[in-house]
């Protein structure tokens, strides 16, 4: 493969790659606020109670 | 060189009872192997175990040479009892009781008979299933590529959910289990990990290589955590579970006074031969990219002290140097090097990845396993150096801090709101429908490597490139003549037999499907099983 083709190979590639950050970051962003607008019914009630009866023993 | 070296994972993991904050840890721990124990004698998804053997077990031999009295340990450290063993002697079981609590017997198992109680076993898979002071554990069976180790680590998860729901539908009431590591109330318990490396290996050169390393790989492998200092007094975000239980740079404790680089020296094989790194520094991660780059960098790391070359750089605090990276989660945070350098834990990390592709290249070190490591730490630094939100889909820390700081926009509030708490304790649920880990992986929010169908058939099945296959194969097909297993025997009783019969398994890659497949494909009778087997101790 010549110098030429090798770096617009990897000039696409990483076009592709940005596309890719991109994509994914969107997905993940759509994630997060699907799952936010249904956490009321997901998340335990009473949540000061709740968080204070998680109480451990030692551990190592 | 590579990224692919023995590995063994282990997780503690929160439990509680709902409503019941009082319960008994221990008790509780006890029901979860107590009710897996009962899946396995119904014949359930082919888990078979057998009690486990503490023969071999030598908590108190400190890898720099030496061993500590036994009287001078603290008794938490003593692991090599089994529970109620010994009159006289603290163990795991009084341990976790010395507090006000009661003992077994006199509140959640009043009706039943105590003896009955399984506190330790070993699983058709390979792995150890056992209560550790006052939570359940499962150790993962030994794997040699990290994805291995993602995947036997998950089934760890999956393991736990099963003994649970067996728990309920035995009429033990609902328990449930946290893959966390603090309670944000004082408490820590581990998420350790276990490397074999070479005996001739210097300790000091680990602990030289390893310190800043793993002061700083938090940033890809942490859990996340809504609190700060050991008391949680602080409502803020921090990168690490772990970091601020952590006072000091190197010893043999785990519970107290938690050192980065732990000393314990139990190889569980060959003693002139191996050692068994004991980490006790990191986080227990859900997501399955973020233990992938936790083991396969650790692995590389490994083999550049080994060869020598592991960059030469060296905290001035190698404590205050964790916790400030921890602390940061916009990552900019830069640590002071011995010599007055100044350095951020992107940077450390690029002089172990620079380290790291040089001797692959220089070696033409191409297999699969390592070309994945290398291509996904130096894709995962990237990605934090440009905008650590980038990260969001494979990290755990920042997937979390996604979520939590989403919702406290959305609504106005401080991260001191008692909703946050509970988000940063409920990611951590391992139950499916109620884990906001598993609901935001469920729609697709999360990089993962195996299918739930994997896991599954990674919780039946133990690895088939070590030991463990030996170890898992012969529960699945043995179980009622193993009276005893750990990681490097396994003891037979059979009937008509003089005397019980030891097999060691002392070489970590033996006994794998290469090796002894064949034994177990011609259905051996078990004397004549333990005969073909015998030999290869």
């Amino acid at each position: 493969m010549t110098q030429e083709s090798f770096s617009s190979r990897r000039q696409s590639e990483t076009q592709e790659h940005a596309e890719q950050i991109q994509v994914n970051t969107t997905g993940q962003s759509a994630g997060v606020d699907d799952l936010l607008d249904e956490i009321d019914s997901v998340l335990e009630s009473n949540a000061e109670e709740f968080v204070r009866g998680f109480v451990q023993k030692g551990g190592q | 060189m590579s990224a692919r070296r023995l590995v063994g994972l282990e997780t503690e993991y929160g439990i509680i009872r709902p409503g019941m904050p009082k319960a008994n840890a221990t008790v509780l721990s006890a029901q979860i192997v107590d009710s897996y124990a009962q899946l396995v004698a119904q014949g359930d998804a082919r888990v078979q175990g057998a009690r486990w053997d503490y023969a071999d077990e030598s908590p108190l031999q400190d890898a720099r040479g030496f061993a500590i009295n036994r009287a001078d340990a603290h008794p938490s450290q003593l692991t090599d009892v089994e529970p109620d063993q010994q009159e006289g002697i603290w163990t795991a079981e009084s341990i976790a009781l010395s507090g006000n609590d009661a003992r077994i017997g006199s509140t959640l198992y009043q009706e039943k008979d105590t003896t009955d109680v399984v506190m330790n076993m070993v699983l058709g898979n390979g792995a150890r299933l056992y209560v550790d002071h006052a939570h359940p554990e499962y150790s993962s069976p030994e794997s040699t590529s990290p994805r291995a180790a993602v995947l036997w680590d998950q089934a760890g998860d999956e393991v736990m959910r099963r003994a649970a729901d067996s728990a309920q539908r035995l009429g033990g009431g609902q328990l449930l289990l946290y893959k966390n590591n603090t309670d944000n109330k004082s408490v820590s318990y581990g998420a350790h990990e276990n490397y074999l490396v070479p005996r001739a290996v210097e300790f000091s050169a680990l602990v030289s290589g390893l310190t800043p390393f793993f002061a700083t790989r938090q940033i890809f492998c942490g859990a996340g955590r809504v609190g700060r200092g050991m008391l949680g007094e602080r409502a803020e975000f921090q990168i690490s579970q772990r970091a601020d239980f952590f006072e000091a740079e190197v010893g043999l404790e785990t519970t107290i006074n938690r050192p980065i680089i732990n000393t314990r020296d139990e190889p569980h094989a060959v003693w002139d031969k191996y050692r068994r790194l004991h980490v006790i520094i990191g986080d227990a991660n859900l997501g399955q990219i973020s233990t992938l780059l936790r083991v396969g960098t650790t692995n590389l790391v490994l083999s550049l002290i080994e060869a020598g070359l592991a960059p030469a750089l060296e905290l001035e605090d190698p404590v205050a140097a964790l916790q400030q990276i921890s602390h940061d989660p916009s990552l900019a945070t830069a640590v002071r090097l011995r010599g007055g350098r100044r350095l951020s834990a992107i940077q450390i990390q690029r002089e172990y990845l620079l380290a790291a592709q040089g001797y692959c290249a220089s070696r033409g070190i191409e297999d699969a396993d390592t070309a994945e490591i290398l291509q996904r730490w130096e894709a995962v630094l990237d990605l934090l150096e440009r905008d650590p939100l980038l990260a969001a889909d494979q990290v755990d820390w920042i997937a979390k801090y996604k979520l939590v700081t989403s919702f406290a926009q959305r609504h106005g509030l401080g991260l001191d709101d008692p909703r946050i708490g509970l988000m940063d304790l409920q990611w951590a649920d391992l139950r499916q429908d109620k884990g906001l880990y598993y609901r935001l992986a469920a729609r697709g929010a999360m990089q993962s490597l195996f299918s739930q169908e994997q896991i599954n058939q990674a919780v039946a099945a133990p690895p088939e490139d070590t030991r463990a296959y030996l170890r898992g194969m012969t529960l699945q097909r043995y179980a009622p003549y193993v009276v005893a297993a750990n990681w490097d025997a396994l003891t037979f009783a059979v009937p008509g037999a003089r005397r019980v019969n030891r097999v060691f398994l002392s070489e970590p890659l033996g006994g794998s499907r290469k090796d002894v497949g064949r034994l177990f494909e011609a259905n051996l009778e078990i004397d004549e099983f333990i005969n073909k087997l015998a030999p290869r101790a």
